[in-house]
């Protein structure tokens, strides 16, 4: 399988092949042992330095269960994780220490990522004082600077997360992600549990972190419009593999997949002219049970274009014509302003 | 001051018409005055979205128009047929509510019965208003299921809440909603928590079903991107209070309001090219118990002056656009040129 290389050749910092995570079912007691939910199932793809890439999908996708496998919460069921040019797939408990000061997660809910009993300066030192970064004598300073770079106010380190709002917990859970200074920081939905002003903030913070501390990040949303306007690359999930990736703008403007041109038209744009010239391809019923997946591409049970070699043969990710780096699984990739053969909606 | 589309509306022609209400609960910490003097109006076969953040207060306009918060000190009016919700007993509210005017929830899971059938559920919203057997209301709940489009109807009818996804237990609930044919549905968050596709599947469903009955829908949302593809009328609401109404293209063209400016600039796509940095509002909104004197947004406005820290401000026509009020001190713009012509917006939208 081709990888998902970063666009603009830049070094790769993170690189999955073929990643599959698969979680074990408990079967009622008459059930037949055995099925398992197939979360992500061979994905690959790869992260350059300094760049953001965005990971777009519906609910049960796999793609917080990719962004975990990455990071190494989760054991990989099979396939390979590469982090700074070192394969860290199989490393123990005590050698991943290395590399989580180098990738760190932020979650979507602030109220349940942080503990209640703890003061916000705490909870902001628990990577330091873990990975003993730095002296016990100087690290309310660092702590007090980093509340400082995500905008709280130093003062309130002694502040318990119940003080806080929603924009406030999130920005003391990017202040924990940075303590050490990570290169890969992996966003799940970091902005999802927030108010619409507030979102603003969040992002905008992101985005200045990243120019201030060459950070490179993994976005997942979803939310397509805030992943277009953060990402350098996306790629789209459904049933757990991968069907797209590409440049933002190339994505947004010439979806290839039809599961990508059916969710880039079903997503709502803050615009009465543009909501109004839209045009929608509703999709039919619902997403497959990822235990039990089609066969062949795994869209072709909702798909309009879907024709018999779909159900039977599996389409790899192939390089667009006109782009080695717009990747597409479909056997029959959309050509540009392509319109959904009529069809009645259910 | 009345609120409606662009054209002033007989008195006739509106469904739902709500004067100056203020909601407000008390509690330990002090009163939390939730609702400060909102008036809006629904019209038949359009749809009014009040906008808000977290705490807007738009949510317990909503609720308060069924009586659902009996602890709450209520006062104004909200003429509906003839006669006056905040004012009816709890026994008369309750023939109107889900007959005449029903509500669809943001968490369908949590809004439906978990150990009952969603046949019986449909059913028994039924069989609360009207003498109906049970042969007959099952096979209502059987085609109001295929109404909404669930697939199967006849045997899905027997199945429970949870073996129905998150887009279908919407659609059961909208079926729910529909069953006696209400002349208002009021909808709070009704896809928040769903994905895009199925949002944009439950969104075409409440616009057929507006366009087939003529149904007033009064939409509670945070989501601009909803309201700018569904919306006749928007109402944005800040600290309990309307801030700015006005028909949807005038309000996202020609915000006035500082809040409703801000809105906008938070959102990727709302206020110009995708990739452009966001200008978020600073700071927090106000406690709700705790009001900033004057303007209760002038603490976050970057336009703010002195007399916003002192008087607050009511709606007032801005714009020259017909029925476009802001409440803010800031001077109305002048009248700009009119945008090129827009079909009417019922009708002109794309389905």
């Amino acid at each position: 399988m081709t990888a998902a290389n970063g666009a603009d050749g830049g070094r790769p910092l993170l690189r999955l092949t073929d990643v599959v995570k698969h979680f074990p079912v408990r079967q009622s007691l008459v059930g037949r042992g055995g099925a398992s939910v197939r979360a992500v199932d061979g994905v690959s793809l790869s992260v350059s330095e300094g760049e953001t890439l965005g990971i777009v999908g519906e609910t049960g996708c796999g793609k917080s269960t990719l962004a975990r496998c990455a990071s190494r919460l989760y054991p990989l069921t099979s396939g390979r994780i590469e982090f700074d040019g070192q394969d860290i797939t199989g490393l123990s408990r005590r050698q991943l220490r290395a590399v989580r000061r180098n990738v760190q997660m932020m979650f979507q809910d602030p109220f349940s990522s942080l503990n209640p009993r703890r003061r916000v300066g705490s909870i902001i030192a628990d990577p330091l004082v873990i990975h003993a970064t730095v002296p016990r004598a100087k690290l309310r300073a660092r702590v007090q600077e980093l509340m400082e770079l995500v905008g709280l106010n130093p003062e309130h380190y002694n502040r318990f997360p119940a003080d806080f709002s929603g924009g406030q917990r999130q920005r003391i859970g990017i202040a924990r992600a940075l303590g050490l200074q990570p290169k890969l920081l992996i966003c799940d939905e970091p902005v999802s549990a927030l108010d619409v002003s507030i979102q603003a903030q969040i992002i905008n913070l992101l985005a200045d972190l990243q120019d201030e501390l060459r950070l490179t990040y993994v976005f997942i949303a979803h939310d397509l419009s805030v992943v277009e306007h953060v990402s350098d690359r996306v790629a789209v999930m459904y049933l757990g593999k991968i069907v797209e990736v590409a440049e933002a703008e190339r994505l947004y403007a010439a979806p290839r997949h039809p599961y990508t041109a059916a969710l880039l038209s079903a997503a709502w744009i803050a615009d009465p002219d543009q909501a109004a010239a839209r045009e929608q391809i509703v999709l039919r019923g619902e997403v497959p049970s990822p235990v039990d997946p089609p066969s062949g591409c795994r869209f072709h049970t909702r798909c309009p274009w879907a024709q018999e070699r779909c159900a039977a043969e599996e389409p790899p990710l192939l390089p667009a014509p006109d782009a080695a780096s717009h990747l597409t699984a479909c056997h029959f990739p959309l050509a540009a302003g392509q319109k959904a053969p009529a069809r009645s909606v259910p | 001051m009345t609120a409606g589309r662009a054209r002033p509306a007989a008195a006739a022609e509106v469904t739902l018409a709500v004067r100056d209400m203020h909601v407000s609960f008390p509690t330990p910490d002090g009163v939390v005055r939730a609702v400060r003097g909102a008036s809006f109006q629904v019209e038949p076969a359009s749809t009014l979205a009040i906008v808000g953040e977290s705490g807007s207060g738009k949510s317990v306009c909503a609720q308060t128009l069924l009586g659902l918060h009996a602890a709450a000190d209520v006062t104004g009016e909200a003429i509906f047929g003839g006669r006056d919700l905040l004012a009816m007993s709890e026994d008369a509210l309750r023939k109107v509510r889900g007959a005449q005017i029903s509500m669809i929830f943001q968490d369908p899971l949590t809004s439906l019965h978990p150990l009952h059938r969603v046949g019986w559920q449909i059913a028994e919203a039924i069989g609360a208003h009207q003498p109906i057997s049970r042969r007959d209301a099952r096979a209502r709940a059987i085609e109001l299921l295929d109404m909404v489009g669930i697939p199967r109807p006849a045997s899905r009818v027997d199945d429970y809440p949870h073996q129905f996804s998150g887009g279908m237990r919407q659609r059961a609930m909208i079926a729910m909603a529909l069953a006696l044919r209400p002349s208002l549905i009021i909808a709070d968050e009704p896809t928040t928590a769903l994905d895009a596709t199925v949002q944009a599947q439950i969104l075409q469903l409440l616009q057929e079903i507006q366009r087939e009955h003529g149904t007033a829908l009064l939409m509670i949302t945070h989501d601009l991107a909803v309201v700018a593809g569904l919306a006749d009328t928007v109402l944005v609401m800040y600290a309990g209070r309307p801030v700015e109404i006005g028909d949807r293209r005038t309000v996202y063209r020609t915000p006035h309001h500082p809040y409703t400016r801000g809105l906008l600039g938070s959102v990727p796509g709302a206020g110009g090219p995708i990739k452009k940095r966001l200008v978020p509002i600073p700071g927090q909104p106000p406690s709700l118990i705790q009001l900033p004197a004057g303007c209760p947004f002038h603490p976050r406005c970057p336009f703010a002056f002195d007399r916003c820290k002192t008087e607050e401000p009511s709606l007032r026509p801005v714009s020259g656009a017909g029925g476009h009020v802001s409440a803010c001190w800031l001077p109305a713009e002048p009248a700009r040129p009119a945008p090129p012509a827009q079909p009417p917006d019922a009708q002109g939208r794309q389905p």
